[in-house]
């Protein structure tokens, strides 16, 4: 008998009996539908692979097992398992977006641990380590604001209350502070940055 | 002559959709392999690659 002719019952049939060639035919008949089916719900090529995949093991696994009744048509049959498993995929997608790289745009560019490296950390240390002997340069008056102000994070109402002077006098101190500092590090020819 | 930059509609596209080769074979060979053993009403499944 020519198989390639052969009904899909038959060749279910030929399948159960053991007949391996029939699945290959069946594949390759309905392989093109199937696949075009899961590919227009997904739109992604790797994942219709998978899908198609799955749902073939599924087949397979059905009818080996002697479960497969066939009531139903083969083709409605395995297009129902696709069915299923691309709600499948879309609720386990749902659970846990998953981000694709698609070439052009690269998520990692602009997402970072927020974790100094090891150099970056000796630098950041380096430059407050600095900037702890530049204050010493300062007047009292407004070196005690800048350390009450940036290490202690007091407020100017608390620096004010604190220091017995008004809030405008402590803002003007502050302000004074950081024009000198940047004077002291011009003088010193130091770059500041990480 | 004037080249074409409209790309092929949805459905052209799907017309010539076929699953890879390694993908069908794959199945094929799963298939060969797979054995289900049946004691009592408990069923096994084993692959044999």
């Amino acid at each position: 008998m020519d198989n390639s002719k052969a009904t899909d019952a038959s060749l279910v049939r030929a399948y159960l009996k053991g007949n391996e060639n029939s699945l290959s035919i069946l594949i390759n008949r309905h392989q093109h539908r199937i696949y075009s089916f899961i590919y227009s719900k997904v739109f992604d090529k790797d994942i219709a692979e998978d899908v198609f995949q799955d749902t073939f093991i599924k087949v397979i696994n059905t009818l080996k097992r002697g479960k497969y009744n066939e009531e139903g048509k083969f083709l409605p049959w395995v297009m129902r398992i696709a069915h299923n498993l691309i709600i499948d995929h879309f609720r386990r997608n749902k659970r846990m977006p998953k981000f694709e790289n698609n070439g052009d745009f690269n998520i990692f560019s602009v997402l970072s641990d927020g974790e100094l490296n090891i150099e970056t950390q000796i630098i950041k240390d380096q430059i407050e380590c600095d900037v702890q002997e530049l204050i010493k340069e300062l007047p009292e008056d407004q070196l005690e604001v800048l350390t009450m102000r940036i290490y202690k994070d007091m407020s100017f109402k608390e620096i004010s209350e604190r220091t017995g002077v008004s809030i405008n006098t402590a803002l003007g101190r502050m302000r004074y502070a950081l024009i000198n500092l940047r004077k002291i590090i011009e003088k010193h020819n130091l770059i500041l940055t990480n | 002559m004037g080249k074409l930059y409209t790309k092929s509609s949805k459905e052209e596209q799907l017309k010539h959709m076929n699953p890879k080769k390694e993908t069908v074979q794959f199945l094929l060979n799963y298939s060969k392999a797979l054995r289900i053993g049946e004691y009592q009403t408990m069923k096994f499944e084993s692959l044999l690659n």
